[in-house]
């Protein structure tokens, strides 16, 4: 019996800078649970396995991870799993359940409501939590001292920045943000926090996305355009942000490697910052004949907890057959953490 | 409907062996780097190496001079940051540490290669804030070492703003009671009634919808004497929290039963709202200040057999 791992279907929210629903998430989720499923034509009853990824730190309420689950109607009973991170992790113990061959299907949402808090003061939480935590530094803080070890080392300039920034804002025209703007246009914009500009920062957004994972040789039944997972692998380096290297991101390449991620020819990459896509190109070895999140990326639209997971969906949407596709997603600060996940298309 | 949520704890943080050195170091007025296993002395320590994972026990002093090696402008500082006025946050390579540390730097033109020095807190005892900035190099003296007892906890208070939003269900449950009315919504799916009305049945993952006013009288399901004082307690024990389930709804919810000793409360036994004074309502179940019994007969078991 096979045990690779096919992506059948993907759902997201419209990714908006705030929605009117609540932090669990069900108002995004109801909508798009149904849609995913509704692709395949299953019901929840066919979904072996549940599994979320969310924070409760970024909705202020403990277990609001439980209230989301909600949005599944779990009766009868289910096999459900939530990671405190982002769904891409979640689709990862998903994976690997299928994989196990205790179930065939599984369905993964993720969803995040940045707007209810200060989200770059949120993500304080995620620092050695006695000797940087208590400065709170904030996550764009964080991301400009990485941006600057790159424009000192000559890794890339901010034209290069702003490059990125512009070809995310008009690359998508169903994201949050859709800016028909140039590099030039955007470098005569202020400093945010020097040396990041705001558009160098992925927006603040309230969003989910869902995606549904079957055996191989049941997607063929799901889906005429199936996915399959060749490889996903992930990473994490040192929690002392001093003793990592933070311009060439070694998990990423560690996790590229393990995952035979050459002869990609789309990448959707979870860069939240633009100097981060660039980094990672490097790391990841992408040269120019590689796509680079046609969907706009998180800096077109970045919803906490479910940037990642969209990621690949997002790739595995816009798969070629014949194709070999590279998704990543990134978790703690200056991409502390990262999973690369290759996928075929057939 | 939106309010604010803010919350807030101040946690008390045990420091194991290798950071109640580096703390009880910052209380001396002594910064402290530990020597890694490929020879780098980090600072701060890590417990445990960077590559081999290995315990870090070799400590080491550093100066309380350093270099910059990268920074980022912070012109409007959040809550809890070093300084409140606009700064840069820097990595510091302190002289004799190999890795740099994180912190703010007290300086308008703060630029790569900066030479500073520590500027160190009025207050000592207080982990990595005992070193409240950096300061560009003029060429003082270091500080002199001073007495400090050993540190074993630190205290990390965190606070968190949110504004917490109610779902558009639970908006109209919420301006129901600022009118005295009890509303709760029909399931499509099921058909059970839930109050509050939800955003999705748990059973079916579908929005509750046609909306029912409910009586404020029913039944207690289930309940606890509440014999602990605890953090926060509004009365004073013994009472009893129990869950109301009000005729029609299909599912309780958490109230306060008073008006009876705490040992008379049992399942079954039919309650009715104690309201507050209508000048003092709001958008809360609040409003009601407690259940009391009504005196009548107890509800057979059966009725509420499936509702526990």
């Amino acid at each position: 019996m096979s045990t690779d791992v096919s992506i059948v279907s993907f759902a997201q929210a419209p990714n908006v800078r705030a929605t009117h629903g609540t932090t669990n998430g069900v108002e995004m989720l109801v909508p798009i649970m149904k849609a995913a499923l509704d692709q395949v034509g299953l019901s929840k009853k066919d979904i072996g396995f549940w599994c979320s990824g969310s924070s409760d730190y970024l909705a202020g309420r403990a277990f609001s991870f439980i209230a989301a689950v909600d949005a599944i109607g779990a009766f009868p009973p289910i096999h459900e799993s939530h990671v405190e991170a982002d769904a891409a992790w979640a689709l990862y113990e998903a994976w690997v359940k299928i994989r196990t061959g205790e179930v065939d299907t599984a369905l993964v949402y993720g969803f995040g409501k940045s707007s209810a808090g200060q989200l770059r003061r949120v993500l304080a939480l995620q620092l050695d939590p006695y000797t940087v935590g208590p400065l709170w530094p904030d996550a764009v803080s964080v991301a400009g001292l990485q941006a600057r070890l790159g424009l000192d080392g000559g890794l890339w300039t901010e034209r290069d920045m702003a490059e990125v920034a512009a070809r995310s804002r008009g690359a998508n025209p169903d994201a949050q943000i859709h800016e028909q703007v140039t590099a030039d246009e955007l470098l005569g914009r202020p400093y945010f926090a020097n040396p990041l500009r705001k558009h160098d920062c992925a927006p603040v957004t309230d969003g989910a996305a869902v995606v549904v994972l079957a055996r191989s040789d049941k997607a063929k039944d799901l889906s005429d355009r199936p996915t399959r997972i060749a490889c996903i692998q992930h990473r994490i380096e040192s929690a002392h942000l001093g003793a990592r290297d933070l311009t060439t991101s070694p998990s990423t390449v560690a996790a590229a490697k393990a995952a035979n991620a050459d002869g990609v020819t789309l990448a959707e990459l979870h860069a939240p910052f633009t100097h981060q896509e660039i980094l990672l190109r490097q790391a990841l070895g992408l040269g120019d004949e590689v796509v680079v999140n046609p969907s706009g990326g998180p800096l077109a639209g970045n919803p906490m907890f479910a940037a990642g997971l969209a990621r690949i969906g997002e790739a595995a949407t816009r798969i070629k057959p014949g194709e070999r596709a590279l998704a990543h997603a990134t978790s703690g600060p200056a991409l502390q953490q990262n999973l690369v996940c290759v996928l075929e298309a057939d | 409907m939106s309010a604010p949520l803010d919350i807030g704890f101040d946690y008390t943080r045990s420091l194991g062996p290798t950071l109640s050195r580096f703390v009880t170091g910052l209380a001396q007025r002594r910064i402290l780097g530990a020597r890694g296993a490929d020879g780098r002395v980090h600072v701060p320590p890590p417990e445990y190496d960077p590559v081999t994972s290995e315990p870090l026990t070799e400590l080491v002093e550093v100066a309380q001079t350093g270099t910059v090696t990268s920074w980022c402008w912070q012109p409007e500082p959040l809550a809890g940051q070093p300084l409140q006025q606009p700064f840069a946050w820097a990595f510091v390579l302190l002289d004799g540490a190999d890795t740099p540390m994180l912190h703010a730097v007290d300086a308008d033109d703060v630029h790569t290669g900066m030479r500073v020095r520590v500027r160190w807190a009025a207050e000592g005892g207080n982990g990595i804030r005992d070193i409240e900035c950096f300061a560009p190099e003029t060429g003082q003296t270091d500080v002199e070492p001073r007495e400090a007892d050993d540190i074993t906890m630190i205290t990390t208070p965190v606070r968190l703003k949110y504004m917490h939003s109610a779902s558009p269900e639970e908006s109209l449950y919420l301006r129901g009671l600022a009118e005295g009315k009890l509303l709760g919504q029909r399931c499509p799916a099921c058909g059970k009634v839930y109050i509050p009305p939800r955003g999705a049945c748990p059973t079916d993952g579908v929005p509750t919808e046609d909306e029912i006013e409910l009586p404020d009288r029913g039944i207690v399901t289930t309940f606890c004497i509440v014999n602990v004082p605890f953090l926060g307690q509004r009365i004073k024990p013994p009472y009893v929290a129990a869950y109301i389930l009000l005729d029609g709804a299909d599912i309780a919810f958490l109230h306060l039963v008073l008006g009876c000793e705490a040992e008379e409360v049992r399942m079954g036994m039919r309650v009715e709202a104690a309201w507050k004074p209508r000048a003092e309502w709001g958008t809360t179940l609040e409003n009601i200040d407690h259940f009391r019994p009504t005196g009548e007969p107890d509800a057979p078991y059966d009725s509420y057999a499936g509702h526990l």
